[in-house]
């Protein structure tokens, strides 16, 4: 079975795609409830972001639903890995344009059978055209 | 708050206060509303089991948040992150204890800050390493 084609015609067809920009207004109540969905009580969250909302709570999500919807054998998703760089703070107040490119698949032979990761690059710029965040995920398909 | 760390403080091998997490479904839930992930192998247990998982499984980035605040809980409010990385290698399942830990691996000097490599992980109760990763921060300094 280590010749099925994982890489379906959709996956391929969106890599080095750019999507976006999509927009974000950090606005106060947002950042209230993502400090309290991961239960975190910094006061610092009321001025801005924690680490990981950008990440997490931002998302390219037109090229997620691409990536999450493609057609192809492998059903099951999962989250690789994940990876934050800090330009600039977000703070409460500022609108932040997120984009992100797939930049690259991998097709390999797991012991339930063959994976496929997926690398993606996302870029969070804040109302002034400076980059806050770069951010780069891996997705699992299996 | 702890008391505000400094770069001459830490030394390589030093540890940062671990943190224990027990998230239940309520807090998933919330976080799935607050993050936009709405996948339901993190609140929906037939799903989750009908997709050959041992049940609702913590979100990837809710861990990698409590990661997250071990760092920012003892950087205080002086020092800043610079770079945050984990690697999802196990699952966490929904009201269990996730352990989350980090020691400094290096400090070091560049453009002008004094910086610190930090190793981060969470574990399960089964002592498995269930997220791994990476942190770079920018500590002040006493001089």
């Amino acid at each position: 079975m280590s010749d099925v084609p994982v890489i379906s015609a959709e996956i391929e067809g969106l890599l080095n795609v750019e999507f976006g920009p999509e927009v974000y207004e950090i606005e106060k109540g947002m950042v209230a409830r993502f400090a309290a969905a991961i239960d975190d009580p910094n006061p610092a969250w009321r001025e801005v972001v924690p680490p990981t909302l950008a990440g997490a709570a931002l998302a390219p999500s037109a090229l997620m639903h691409r990536i999450f919807k493609a057609e192809g054998p492998l059903k099951r998703i999962l989250n690789g890995s994940s990876e934050l760089e800090y330009l600039q703070p977000i703070r409460v107040g500022d609108t932040i344009s997120v984009t992100g490119r797939l930049t690259r698949l991998r097709q390999v032979e797991g012991k339930d059978g063959p994976t496929l990761f997926m690398f993606t690059e996302v870029t969070y710029t804040n109302q002034r055209g400076e980059v806050a965040v770069r951010g780069k995920n891996t997705i699992v398909r299996y | 708050m702890a008391e505000q760390v400094y770069y001459e403080d830490i030394e390589a091998g030093s540890e940062i206060p671990a943190l224990v997490k027990r998230p239940d479904t309520r807090q998933l839930v919330k976080f799935a509303g607050a993050s936009g992930d709405y996948y339901q192998i993190h609140y929906d247990k037939d799903f989750a089991l009908a997709s050959g998982l041992p049940g609702v499984i913590v979100h990837g980035w809710l861990t990698l948040s409590f990661l997250g605040q071990v760092l920012t809980d003892w950087l205080g409010e002086k020092g800043t992150l610079v770079k945050l990385n984990g690697s999802y290698r196990g699952m966490n399942l929904v009201h269990e204890d996730i352990i989350c830990g980090g020691k400094v691996t290096r400090k070091y000097e560049e453009d002008g800050r004094q910086l610190a490599r930090v190793e981060i992980w969470a574990e399960n109760p089964r002592g498995e390493k269930t997220v791994t990763g990476q942190a770079v921060v920018a500590l002040p300094s006493r001089a």
